[in-house]
């Protein structure tokens, strides 16, 4: 019992909460000067997700392409790289699983399936590695990179949606018959549109701990994010680093890609703007604070209020928008740590006079 | 349509497509100069854009007639730079990571714009359409073939922005501020023994940086828009980072950089008047600016170079 409280007293743990604590507390204050009633609006959120069967199993299909695109963003900022271009990642999976699943329909579903998930992690992964490849070799800003390639990614995908794959008549392209669902789920869940791409991110998020934290490559790939030029005195090969972490990058990216098209819609609609996954993503990581565990942690936080916004507004009658608020100051008070502490400051003071009785 | 009048729009389009890149663009260098990362100018220029919409209209209510937009552009200029403060407030005072802290910015503008829109105008998604700027003929000057048409015809906030270019460049380089704002970017501590206030030089640096942003997304109301709705500024704010690092975080090089995004938007508009371009699949059209951006980083730019200490909070402690 000792253990478990040093485990949960540490600063790691307690910061975070604490910053979720008052990003709820700002969103009640907006709510009330805004002149709705924050316990009625919290209520409705939490009661959305946790209300039904169907619902719960949708917040858990919402929270996956998080996991996964959070974990994208966690491992390129662990290798010193910001890869705002996880949402152009995102849809070139999708394509490439919409390719796979569409036109060798005709092989058994356990090839197809399979392959269209490797494929849409392996383009995922190649995409961002062009942004890896220019950093390393040019010395051009990912940044900047990935920004335009979010662009190209939008409109290449549209263009193949349209030409090779379109649903006649429709802004979307045909039924693909590889399906990642878990059926099987469908009665416990109330037909909630769960899949297997929920056990990828897990596993994703198993293979970002021990990559980065127990293998030597990983070793290296850390090594570069903290200090570029020390890594290169001790030999390391850092644009060589710099691919690769994007590429392993893009690859959890594109596999958020083949869950969406494979598990939820079924088809891949053309579209018209940025559907904002990377977006959504960068925010998972912060709030994770680029732990692969964290980042778990934050896509459940993030799904579960993005999910449960819709039902603030229905039961409550508070704008959705609200909860942008609410993540927006919880990131903010978890990045101002400064803050928090601030605010911990009268309880750190009584632990520490214990401490010396 | 005859050659001429052709050109003409299409740097006239230029350059109403390019202005609020400009005006966001020259906020990222302010606050980029003094050290500062702003990956927030997306949030920023909501928050100008959701704020010359809002205070245009009511000033059209209450019958300020044509100085309407100027009322929605100062609203927007201090909308904007109440917004940066939380950026500079974590960043500087409490050391948060910069990126984080602009991101920060950019799901709070997201979410209070929108939520303030619906609060004020019972439920519905977007403001209501104002009047916005009108286009302005400078006297004789706009009589010239093409620039006549394509520079003198523009919009007040294009002239604005191509005054600011020159008036930044030269705050920038050639005042003992500029110079400051600079040195705070690149050696803080060296800056910090001759007596610069690192502190206080990075405070202005973003608060600067966010009425710029601010007046950007307020051109996008005033001048394209007329209301501010969720889809309002779609990644403008983005685009003008790339144009700041495009221009090496130099006012004339951001400006050739966001008049060259500019300028492959507006031609998207006029390659489709062409009978050859139906060959051509749509897609490919909008992607040219995307691909030219990466190809020209390729091809000419090389290694960009940031100030030495952007993204590193000061610590007077630390050698």
């Amino acid at each position: 019992m000792q253990r478990f409280k040093k485990i949960f007293a540490t600063d790691v743990y307690i910061v975070p909460l604490v910053a979720i604590l008052l990003g709820f507390l700002v969103g009640a204050i907006v709510m009330i000067v805004g002149g709705y009633n924050p316990i009625e609006a919290y209520s409705a959120l939490f009661q959305r997700v946790f209300g039904s069967p169907y619902d719960f199993g949708e917040a858990i299909r919402e929270m996956t392409p998080l996991m996964l695109t959070g974990l994208a963003v966690a491992f390129a900022f662990r290798s010193g790289l910001f890869n705002i271009g996880a949402d152009g990642q995102v849809i070139i999976g999708m394509t490439a699983a919409s390719v796979i699943g569409i036109k060798f329909a005709g092989l058994p579903m356990f090839i197809v399936v399979p392959l269209s998930v490797i494929a849409a992690g392996l383009f995922g992964g190649l995409y961002a590695g062009i942004a890896g490849y220019l950093k390393a070799k040019r010395g051009i800003n990912e940044v900047i990179t990935t920004i335009m390639l979010n662009w190209i990614a939008l409109f290449l995908s549209n263009y193949i949606v349209r030409t090779f794959l379109l649903l006649p008549g429709q802004n979307r392209s045909e039924d693909i018959p590889a399906s990642l669902s878990m059926t099987f789920l469908n009665s416990l869940f109330d037909n909630a549109r769960l899949h297997w791409g929920t056990f990828i991110a897990l596993g994703a998020a198993t293979f970002f701990y021990i990559f980065l934290w127990k293998s030597k490559q990983g070793y290296e790939m850390r090594a570069v994010g903290l200090n570029p030029h020390a890594a290169e005195y001790a030999g390391m090969n850092v644009g060589r680093n710099v691919i690769k972490a994007m590429f392993i990058s893009g690859v959890f990216a594109g596999l958020a890609g083949a869950g969406e098209v494979l598990g939820v819609f079924h088809y891949q609609s053309i579209f018209a703007a940025s559907p904002g996954y990377g977006f959504d993503g960068i925010a998972v990581a912060l709030l994770g604070l680029t732990h692969p565990l964290g980042v778990i942690l934050a896509a459940i936080l993030y799904g579960t209020l993005t999910y449960g916004s819709a039902g603030m507004s229905f039961g409550a009658d508070v704008p959705p928008e609200l909860i942008r608020i609410v993540i927006g100051s919880i990131i903010f008070f978890i990045a101002a740590q400064g803050i928090v502490r601030w605010v911990l400051k009268p309880f750190y003071f009584k632990r520490k006079k214990e401490k010396v009785l | 349509m005859d050659v001429l009048t052709l050109l003409g729009q299409l740097l006239n389009t230029t350059l109403v497509f390019s202005t609020a890149l400009i005006f966001a663009a020259l906020g990222g260098i302010f606050s980029e100069r003094s050290g500062v990362v702003n990956i927030g100018l997306e949030g920023l220029m909501m928050f100008g854009a959701f704020a010359a919409a809002v205070g245009g209209y009511y000033a059209q209510d209450a019958g300020f007639g044509a100085w309407a937009p100027w009322v929605g552009v100062i609203c927007a200029i201090v909308v904007g730079a109440l917004g940066s403060l939380i950026h500079a407030v974590a960043s500087i005072t409490f050391k948060a990571d910069q990126t984080i802290s602009g991101t920060v910015i950019n799901f709070l503008a997201a979410g209070s714009t929108l939520y303030m829109v619906k609060l004020l105008f019972e439920g519905s998604g977007e403001t209501p359409l104002l009047a916005g700027f009108s286009k302005y003929k400078v006297p004789l000057l706009s009589d010239i073939p093409i620039i006549g048409e394509g520079i003198f015809s523009s919009y007040p906030t294009t002239y604005l922005a191509i005054v600011l270019v020159i008036v930044i460049y030269f705050v920038l380089f050639k005042t003992p501020f500029g110079l400051r704002l600079r040195a705070v970017g690149e050696h803080p501590s060296a800056a910090d023994t001759l007596g610069v206030n690192v502190n206080k030089m990075r405070y202005i640096g973003v608060i600067l940086s966010g009425m710029l942003a601010g007046i950007g997304g307020a051109t996008i109301t005033l001048t394209t828009t007329s209301t501010f709705a969720h889809n309002t500024i779609s990644g403008q704010g983005f685009i003008a980072i790339a144009a700041m690092i495009f221009g090496k975080w130099n006012p004339v090089g951001a400006f050739g950089a966001a008049v060259f995004f500019g300028f492959s938007q507006a031609i998207r508009n006029y390659v489709q008047l062409f009978e050859w371009s139906k060959n051509i699949p749509q897609e490919f059209i909008f992607m040219i600016p995307y691909v030219l951006t990466i190809i020209v980083l390729v091809s000419a730019v090389g290694r960009s170079s940031a100030p030495k200490a952007l993204g590193q909070p000061y610590d007077p402690g630390k050698r």
